[in-house]
């Protein structure tokens, strides 16, 4: 019995000091959303149940391994102890009951999490091999790859694939959802704190999904407001976020005409997912002043990156790899996907960056 | 060159080369036929190395005696080591012991857990830092999906080795009940792992071991190896369960009742239970994804093919697959682990020196284990966009199997408390287990309640849990039974300080690689992906991740060595060195052919350590009736 007190002790103290540690140590990213609030109330509250539980077990592990140990010249037996059924009960009915009402709070939770709201801004997300597009339904925008939204509103995000399944994560919103083709799932988000944070494709989708990565940017609802603004009229070709033009040429497009829709191609055919045109280094080598350029292959040979050279890296995606970037990532299947115009354009708009 | 024309499985080799060449050229002359180009990688590999595999197992000679059979001849089986030919011979063909194929099984288990062991290390070392520094993305990709079969695959046999070798002795049968299905049962694995293996070479796949679509069904042709790889293994998985179902039920000596069968083999009643039924899910959408790359169907493509608009066919879908898949899958971790947490419930006993605290009821805990598996396959899909209200009765279900997984927890501690308690090696791998299932155990709830799974699900937590649940479930309760059942199988002693060394590496190793993966996953750490942000400050804990996994493959190695060696040097085991009161240590070190010269007769509990003067085994007096002579003729 005084056994039972001294371990009961050493449980308490244990938990105590379990529970600590796991609030001392940096296990979550920031908060940014009003879901995240709700996720983490309930994980440091699971962390609490299983700083107690571990405690329990372990410390009368702990406990019978020091003082219960056989002694060297210890031959007999322990005590024929066979159960007890009353305890049996109990620790199958507090356990059950635990979990229960464990349950009840995960379904709060998620009711919590996923409740409509009349004022949602709806976005429709469309996912690919490897780069997001975000189109605003209400504003007639197509982004890619920023996501632009307002601090303080809930966001009902409308997520598709066009080819594998996907995933759409900003760990610091915490929760996710996957993109799934010949569907549409439906995830909600209220961004409150302002900046600029990741969205990291969390389905394995092939070669890239590593890097398939884009920008969300929470703004001031009165810079939301100027940012779609901007995008609705018509903008010139060097901006990543463009319009779709009102229809497409059908004789060759004059230069600016071509690079304009190169843009738009650039956008919707997930490009910018891998080629920044800002000059950073994304996944595939940056566009910004490619054009002309000398570029050193991974068989330490060197090439003028003109039209020709351009026009092979699209659809012939192996033929010539850059040094310092991995092979056999970008997809091959723009040859069949993109029409002789689009390529054309794209090139045009290669151009127009290293203007 | 008379002996390796003896061995099985060169002549299964051999066959397996010829099978997959005439396989491939069938196909190629059946395409010629219908008017189209004779070669197509994708048709003619995939048949090829299926008609390949089937030929393994006619050249190993796995068919023999039923084809003899069916040309109505007779097959007396031959017991005891070959007589034309080495005794080591056995082990490499196709022999009919239930201790030979046990050893078969436990063998390969281990050296494909070294192979998946291998790759692990490689992929560590490509994440140890930021940035790809020697592996390309889609070996990266392929690295991490054979990892995962191959470990899956690994476990299966382990589980195979551990049960077929031991049950029989544990229940005082002769044998099990089908001697030639058990034999297949171990060679179906073999072509099985050959092809996955064949599929990290012949252009990977870079779909994870979960395979799903439509990344799958684009996926390089390695997909469809590791789709039949695992139809194989499957097909083992299946075979053995029969096996073990109707030798428990029929074959247990007289006076054990089933409350007074060793503990382990409760557990491998519900592990096969859930293998038996569970199983076919896997082959099945594996099947159909295979099928619908081969045949073009569409069964789990969004986009209508030509064809199936001129057939009428409605859209496939993904989400399909993924329900047929986790219905086998999740189950599936249950027979991972149902029978390493019998191990700890059978050896705790004998190193506490005290009954097994409510044998009954952890004996029930493994069947309501057993069957609450069955009901949670959804939570592996909260984040795939099944109906939303769905998640909640599927939360339910999974925070329910902590109830009998916590009985089984509390009876350990409440066997271990007051005992009489000594640390052989055996022993603190049972303590790792305990330890490292808790943390596995208990990170569960966090992935079952749905908010906290929409953040955790895919990232590196998830990663953390079951690496934990295996390690603790399986291969710490492993490494335990190798080092008790040692002086049994083999009649010599390991070295103890080298087991003690292996487990004081390898346990601290593995605590700092679970709880570094749960960190690093929380801070942002997605699964499956070759490279991560800088950005998200998990730099430390992926190096220490990845020395962790090295220091546990360097204390592996420690106990090869230790087993391999002490098979030559160690000392001669006596009969019963752990005094258990088990029925296999009541006979001689190493177990002779005939397991028990004596029919044995149950006269006890299987756990009245501390009771005096009651007896569990007595062997029954030579040449008395009542259990039959077993080495009649038998029909399997």
């Amino acid at each position: 019995m005084k056994h039972l007190i001294i371990v009961a002790i050493l449980v308490v103290i244990s938990t105590i000091l379990v529970s600590l540690g796991l609030e001392v140590l940096p296990i979550l990213p920031p908060q940014a959303g009003e879901e995240a609030a709700t996720v983490d109330w309930l994980f440091t509250l699971q962390l609490r149940v299983i700083a107690f539980l571990f405690s329990l077990i372990v410390v009368f592990t702990l406990y019978s391994v020091v003082v219960f140990r056989r002694r060297e010249d210890e031959t007999e037996d322990g005590p024929h102890i066979e159960g007890n059924t009353k305890l049996e009960i109990a620790w199958t009915i507090i356990p059950l009951i635990t979990v229960l009402f464990f349950g009840v709070l995960g379904a709060r939770g998620l009711s919590e999490i996923t409740s409509p709201s009349p004022d949602e801004l709806v976005v429709e997300v469309t996912a690919q091999q490897f780069a997001w597009r975000f189109d605003y339904p209400d504003y007639g925008i197509t982004s890619s790859p920023e996501l632009h939204l307002p601090r303080g509103r809930q966001v009902l995000l409308k997520l598709n694939s066009i080819d594998v399944i996907h995933d759409f994560w900003v760990p610091e919103l915490r929760v996710k959802q996957d993109a799934v083709p010949g569907m549409t799932t439906e995830l909600r988000i209220t961004p409150t704190e302002l900046g600029e944070y990741k969205i990291r494709c969390a389905e394995l989708c092939g070669t890239a999904h590593y890097s398939m990565l884009a920008t969300l940017k929470v703004e001031e609802p009165a810079d939301f407001e100027a940012w779609v603004a901007a995008n609705t009229a018509p903008s010139d070709d060097s901006t990543q976020e463009t319009a779709p033009p009102e229809s497409p040429a059908d004789t060759a497009p004059s230069e600016e005409a071509g690079a304009e829709l190169g843009a738009e191609v650039a956008q919707t055919q997930g490009c910018l997912g891998c080629h920044s045109v800002d000059g950073s280094q994304l996944v595939g080598p940056t566009w910004l002043g490619l054009y002309d350029s000398q570029v050193t292959l991974d068989d330490d040979t060197t090439v003028i990156a003109d039209e020709a050279y351009l026009r092979r890296a699209i659809v012939e995606t192996d033929a010539e790899v850059v040094k310092g970037f991995p092979a056999s990532v970008m997809p091959d299947i723009y040859g069949d996907t993109l029409s002789e115009e689009q390529i054309d354009a794209l090139v045009e708009y290669i151009k127009v960056l290293a203007e | 060159m008379k002996i390796i024309g003896s061995i099985g499985l060169v002549w299964g080799i051999i066959a397996q080369i010829i099978g997959t060449a005439l396989g491939m050229v069938l196909v190629m002359l059946v395409r010629l036929l219908q008017g189209k180009p004779a070669w197509n990688a994708e048709p003619v590999i995939v048949i090829g190395a299926l008609i390949g595999a089937i030929a393994f197992l006619v050249g190993v000679g796995v068919f023999r005696d039923w084809f003899k059979w069916g040309r109505g001849e007779e097959t007396p089986i031959h017991h005891g080591p070959p007589e034309d030919r080495p005794a080591w011979t056995r082990y490499f063909s196709v022999d009919y012991s239930h201790k030979v194929i046990g050893i078969q099984y436990t063998v390969t288990g281990i050296l494909l857990m070294l192979f998946a062991g291998t790759l692990a290390m490689i992929f560590r070392l490509e994440l140890a830092q930021p940035g790809l520094q020697f592996l390309e993305p889609t070996t990266f990709n392929t690295f991490i999906s054979a990892h995962g079969i191959i470990m899956i695959g690994s476990i299966l046999l382990g589980i195979g080795g551990l049960a077929n070798y031991l049950v029989p002795l544990m229940i005082g049968a002769p044998d099990m009940a089908f001697p030639r299905l058990n034999a297949l049962g171990y060679w179906l694995a073999v072509p099985g792992a050959l092809l996955l293996m064949g599929g990290i070479v012949v252009g990977g796949w870079n779909t994870g071991w979960t395979g799903y679509p439509p990344l799958s069904a684009q996926a390089p042709i390695g997909v469809q190896l590791f789709f039949m790889g695992v139809y194989f293994i499957g097909l083992s998985s299946i075979v053995g369960s029969i096996n073990l179902i109707t030798t428990i039920l029929r074959m247990r000596a007289p006076g054990m009742t089933p409350f007074r069968m060793p503990i382990f083999v409760w557990s491998m009643l519900a592990t096969s239970i859930i293998q038996l039924t569970a199983t076919q899910l896997i082959g099945l959408s594996f099947l159909m994804v295979l099928i619908q790359r081969l045949l073009d169907m569409g069964f789990f493509d969004p986009d209508l093919t030509q064809r199936a608009i001129i057939l009428g066919s409605p859209p496939g879908r993904p989400i399909l697959f993924q329900h047929l898949f986790w219905f086998y899958s999740h189950p599936a971790v249950y027979i991972f682990v149902l029978p390493g947490l019998g191990i700890i419930s059978e050896l705790l006993p004998v190193f506490v020196r005290k009954p097994l605290f409510g044998y009954k009821w952890v004996a029930m805990s493994s069947m309501a284990i057993a069957l609450l598996g069955f009901l949670v396959w959804g939570h592996h899909m909260f984040a795939a966009g099944i109906e939303p209200f769905l998640r909640v009765p599927l939360m339910f279900s999974t925070l329910l199997v902590a109830v009998p997984t916590g009985v089984k927890f509390f009876s350990w501690t409440a066997t271990m408390w007051q005992g009489k308690i000594s640390f052989q090696t055996p022993m603190l791998f049972v303590l790792g287990a305990i330890s490292v299932f808790l943390i596995g155990g208990l990170t569960g709830p966090p992935l079952a309640t749905v908010p906290t799974d929409l953040f955790l699900h895919d990232t590196y937590f998830v990663v953390g849990h079951f690496h934990a649940t295996m390690f603790g479930g399986f291969v710490f309760p492993f490494f335990a039974a190798l080092y008790y059942w040692y002086p049994k199988v083999i009649g010599r002693t390991y070295n103890e300080k080298l087991g003690k060394l292996h487990f004081w590496l390898m346990t601290p190793a593995f605590w700092v690689q679970t709880l570094g993966q749960m960190l690093i996953g929380t801070r942002g750490m997605r699964r499956r992906i070759a490279d991560y942000d800088p950005a998200l400050g998990i730099d430390t804990g992926q190096m220490l991740v990845t020395i962790a996994g090295f220091v546990i493959a360097v204390s592996v190695l420690v106990m090869l060595y230790n087993l391999i060696a002490s098979a030559r040097r160690g000392e001669v085991a006596e009969a019963n060195p752990w005094r258990s009161r088990s029925p296999e240590w009541q006979i001689p070190s190493p177990v002779p052919e005939q397991s028990y010269a004596q029919p044995i007769v149950i006269t006890g509990e299987p756990y009245d350590y501390g009771l005096p003067d009651s007896v569990y085994v007595r062997m029954s007096p030579a040449g008395a009736s009542g259990a039959p002579d077993s080495f009649t003729t038998q029909r399997s």
